[in-house]
């Protein structure tokens, strides 16, 4: 449904998007994910035809967004960063507007507001001017005007930005109902907003995609490690922490480990170990063994914030889990 | 056409509920009161020394009252062009509108002339309630309308003409009050372009008092339908919206 290959926008100054290529099947609810300043925001723009890119190219629906403009535009819907209302319309006017706007007939045209009020919960606002309303609400008229036309294609910069817990809810069930007819790029620094929405992930840094791949999988990739939280107290005496970390490093199976802190008796290591092996017993065993007790063992499963931060940032990790997934890719 | 309905009407609604409209109507509806009045008052006086003088009432409505009330109405609306243009694009660009209008299914032309013909409109509602001063004058006077239709018709164009160069300048910023500012200037020089045909006789002299907005407004005061000077504020037109569409373009290009 959309086609991206190798999108490139060159500001006078800086490239803020950089050979950028990904596809998107029909249907499908993609998070588009990136630290501030990634590009998403420009990516989004050059989709919707709101501004040229500088090199590449990209398909939606089979329209090329340079060739016909027009033909897409008719098939998108899309939200920007800002939500694009006017202040001195009523909610109802607003939508009517976007409505013929965006090429209803007459007919549809009551009907289609009424329905998006209802999906968007703006009915109570309809007669309301805009400009009284709270940054919540013009997000959700954003909302209902990017879905007023019933586009095949759906791009929604930040679509929960501004709302209450309760409504960020609705507005994820919403956009995860509209998938299926409609496909749906969003993008978002929320993490767990990509966990709950998404199928797909695409993350973004600094205009490169640095990767591509269902939310399950990119889940269980990083799970490549194992990373295992350990808190250690001593019976009688104090203890050690260089001891008990030289004792946990000697474990079979243990790539790392991290002292993290120090509560009276007890000590806190975070342990990096592969996968297969099955560390957490043995770690268990060797602590018992040395005559301290085990007062905490769990496994710090990674959320996706965590993948994020490795894949964007610098985080420690971040080298392990690059060359991790590549090392067992050949094994599958 | 129907998409240029749709922001015709769009912006026929925000300049209504928005007080703009009825706060320019009002001041304008004002000032040419203002105008009206003293021009009366004089002409009657001055009729009434010629009567006194033994003269007959050699004075002619048209002439007398009517041509300098118009010239006034032309002065007047170099004023108000400004603030009927300068929000046109500049608002949509400062509050992100744009990327609605640019991401619809409507061409950039579209937009322009629903935009261009808004603002005419509003002109033209301004130069409505000029007109009705004028029904006082059918009443007690005899004047002749042709000269004063085609009075009106002159300054519809002349405003059509700076209502276009307000459009393109209001396309090039965010800010409103550069806007409206910068149109002014414009305005205001392209009115005293023709100044200088006082001590220069030069060709560049000439292009720029052709140039003049001024020089073509003569005519359509003194009551006569001139193609050359209607050719003269059309293309005037032709040239701010085809500015603007391509203002409109390179904003992609460069944003
Ligand atoms: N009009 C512009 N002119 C010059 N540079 C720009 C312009 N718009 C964006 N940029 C630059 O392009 C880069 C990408 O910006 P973009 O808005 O796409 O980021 P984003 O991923 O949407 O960020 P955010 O999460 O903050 O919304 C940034 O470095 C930004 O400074
Ligand atoms: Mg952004």
């Amino acid at each position: 449904m959309i086609t991206v290959k190798e999108l490139t926008k060159r500001y006078a100054r800086n490239t803020a998007v950089d050979h950028i290529s990904f596809n998107i099947e029909k249907g499908q609810i993609v998070g588009f994910l990136g630290p501030n300043g990634a590009g998403k925001t420009t990516t989004m723009r050059m989709l919707t035809c709101f501004m040229p890119p500088t090199a590449g190219s990209a398909t939606i629906a089979g329209f090329d967004v340079l060739e016909e403009p027009m033909e897409v535009k008719k098939r998108i819907g899309y939200l920007p960063e800002t939500p694009p209302v006017y202040p001195e319309m009523r909610t109802g006017e607003y939508l009517e507007f976007v409505g013929r706007l965006k090429g209803l007939s007459k007919a549809d045209l009551s009907k289609r507001v009424d329905y998006v009020c209802e999906r968007c919960s703006v009915a109570d606002v309809r007669q309301k001017l805009i400009s009284k309303l709270s940054k919540g609400y013009r997000q959700r008229i954003g909302l209902a005007q990017a879905i007023i036309h019933n586009p095949d294609v759906l791009i929604l910069d930040e679509p929960t930005a501004g709302l209450d817990p309760k409504q960020i809810n609705e507005t994820r069930d919403l956009i995860k109902s509209l998938a299926g007819d409609h496909t749906i790029i969003l993008s978002t620094h929320i993490l767990p907003e990509v966990e709950q929405t998404c199928e797909q992930v695409i993350i973004i840094n600094k205009g490169k995609v640095v990767a591509t791949d269902s939310v399950h999988n990119l889940q269980n990739r990083a799970r490549g490690i194992e990373s295992v939280i350990v808190e250690v107290a001593g019976r009688n005496a104090d203890l050690d922490a260089a001891e008990v970390q030289a004792q946990l490093e000697k474990v079979s199976g243990v790539i790392k480990v991290h002292f993290k802190e120090k509560r009276q008796t007890r000590s806190i290591f975070e342990v990096e170990g592969s996968n297969d092996r099955l560390i957490r017993g043995d770690l268990a065993r060797a602590i018992v063994a040395a005559g301290w007790d085990l007062n905490e063992l769990r496994s710090s499963a990674m959320s996706l914030e965590e993948i994020f931060l490795q894949l964007t940032g610098d985080h420690p990790a971040t080298a392990a889990a690059k060359e991790e997934p590549a090392a067992k890719e050949p094994g599958k | 056409m129907r998409n240029v309905l749709i922001i015709w009407r769009k912006e026929m609604h925000s300049y209504f509920v928005s007080p703009v409209a009825y706060l320019l109507l009002a001041m304008f509806g004002f000032i040419f009161g203002f105008f009206f009045w003293v021009q009366l008052e004089g002409f009657v006086k001055y009729g009434a020394e010629m009567m006194q003088r033994g003269q007959s009432f050699p004075m002619n409505v048209n002439e007398s009252l009517i041509r300098p009330l118009l010239a006034n109405v032309r002065v007047t609306g170099l004023f108000f062009i400004p603030l009927i243009t300068m929000r046109l694009f500049a608002e949509e660009k400062r509050s992100g509108t744009i990327e609605l209008l640019t991401t619809s299914p409507i061409r950039d032309l579209e937009v322009i002339l629903g935009k261009w013909f808004a603002a005419v409109t509003l002109y033209a509602c301004i130069l409505l309630l000029t007109a009705l001063n004028f029904v006082f004058v059918f009443k007690y006077g005899q004047p002749d309308w042709k000269p004063l239709a085609i009075g009106y018709l002159g300054l519809l164009l002349q405003a059509g003409a700076m209502l276009a160069i307000g459009t393109f300048i209001s396309s090039l910023t965010k800010n409103q009050i550069i806007a409206g500012a910068v149109t002014f200037a414009v305005c205001l020089l392209l009115w005293v372009f023709e100044w200088v045909t006082e001590f220069e006789t030069s060709t560049w002299a000439q292009v720029l008092s052709y140039m003049s907005i001024t020089t073509h407004a003569e005519s359509f005061t003194k009551g006569l339908l001139s193609l050359k000077d209607a050719v003269y504020y059309v293309s005037a037109i032709f040239v701010g919206l085809f500015l603007t569409a391509r203002s409109m373009e390179s904003l992609r290009w460069r944003s």
